[in-house]
């Protein structure tokens, strides 16, 4: 198959045409800096922290903010982060991949640790926690990083927190938080996360909205970027992975479907966070112990570390 | 025809065979949904439509990455 612009072998079917290598990669990096501009993700002044953990989302949204910044000749100040969690046999690798990246593209990379702030590592927590309060990994997980993204994010004085959330992720979140009827959560979504400015929180940026899973793995392949494939010992196919696989067999039935969703989403998402600011559901608070963000008095990472001081009286 | 073919998660190339033409048969021979992966042969990356020989050698990288 031909590309549609030249006479290139075709590397991608889009709904619009196929493409050749460069005309793909320039149509990828176009879209990414087109999204950037049009919901102002980077402001000249901004200091810009990504967040990262090697995948092949954070690998690419890294390499291309930092090329928006350099293309623009923005003096921005920029930054990886990446969160070790504490699970063996797999941040390990993805952070020497990461390392090697950064020192090859001249990033600064910062490390935050669960172990050093918490005290325990994922793997040693885990048991703990789970015996007294069922949760899940990925739960502990989720709740960990959210709040290590944000601390360090703002500790090294980010202005902006880059995620590498691409249409697929985003997609599967409106249709979870439909079928879940979670419109808070809904509210929260968009290429600029949050409903309200909050001093204490970075706001999130998206410049990946708009690719889909497919083309970002295409776009890493084409640039030889090297992406880890070592799957997390804890990854458990729960709900998002169901609602991927529907709105993938959707996808390849109805092309455009993911796309819509987000299109459609977008045109209601202002009067969902209009509703949620006067509803003022969950206001957000300070957390009494720790003076970070938090929902309610105490923080969910507050909530956790009692856990497991409890938990360790119990065992001696 | 035969084809071999590799995932990226498995070590070992499979050989199939296969009585039609293009990636996208192949796919639907293999109950493959061709949103989620990319097909390469010799390191070049093929669309649906392109058509597939005997003795082809290919690589079914996976788009979705888990954890
Ligand atoms: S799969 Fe769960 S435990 Fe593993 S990195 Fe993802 S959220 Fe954390
Ligand atoms: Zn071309
Ligand atoms: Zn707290």
């Amino acid at each position: 198959m031909q590309c549609s612009k030249c006479s290139g072998k075709a590397v991608i079917q889009l709904q619009h045409g196929s493409l050749c290598k460069i005309h793909f990669l320039n149509y990828f990096e176009e879209k990414v800096f087109k999204t950037i501009k049009k919901y102002k993700l980077i402001d000249r002044n901004d200091r810009i922290c990504v967040a990262a953990s090697g995948g092949k989302d954070s690998l690419t949204v890294l390499y291309l903010t930092k090329k928006y910044l350099e293309q623009y000749d923005l003096k921005t100040n920029l930054f990886a982060l990446l969160i070790d969690e504490g699970i063996a046999n797999y941040r390990k690798t993805t952070i020497k991949d990461l390392k090697t990246f950064c020192k090859e593209h001249k990033i600064k990379l910062v490390i935050a640790s669960a172990k050093e702030e918490f005290g325990y590592t994922l793997d040693r927590a885990y048991p703990i926690i789970n015996k007294e309060t069922k949760k899940k990994p990925c739960n502990i997980c989720g709740v960990w990083r959210r709040y290590l993204i944000n601390k360090y994010a703002r500790k090294n004085k980010a202005t902006k927190l880059v995620t590498g959330h691409n249409l697929d992720d985003e997609a599967q979140a409106i249709i979870m938080n439909t079928f879940k009827a979670n419109t808070s959560l809904s509210a929260h979504l968009g290429p600029v996360s949050g409903i309200e400015d909050h001093d204490l929180f970075v706001q999130r940026v998206k410049p990946l909205y708009f690719c889909a899973e497919k083309e970002t793995r295409l776009y890493c392949l084409l640039k030889g970027f090297q992406v880890d494939f070592t799957e997390c010992p804890y990854a458990q196919e729960g709900l998002r992975a169901k609602v991927r696989d529907m709105l993938n067999d959707f996808e390849n039935q109805y092309k455009g479907t993911k796309q819509s969703i987000i299109n459609s989403f977008l045109e209601v998402l202002p009067l969902i966070k209009e509703h949620q600011i006067k509803i003022n559901s969950s206001p957000l608070n300070i957390c009494k112990i720790c003076q970070e963000p938090a929902n309610q008095e105490i923080c969910n990472t507050c909530k956790l570390k009692e856990v497991l001081k409890n938990g360790k009286k119990k065992r001696v | 025809m035969n084809i071999l073919i590799k995932r990226e998660t498995e070590q070992k190339q499979k050989n199939i065979s296969f009585s039609k033409n293009t990636v996208k048969d192949l796919l639907e021979q293999l109950k493959i949904n061709p949103e989620t992966v990319i097909l390469t042969r010799n390191n070049e990356v093929l669309t649906e439509d392109d058509v597939l020989n005997d003795k082809d050698s290919l690589e079914i990288l996976n788009v979705v990455s888990g954890g």
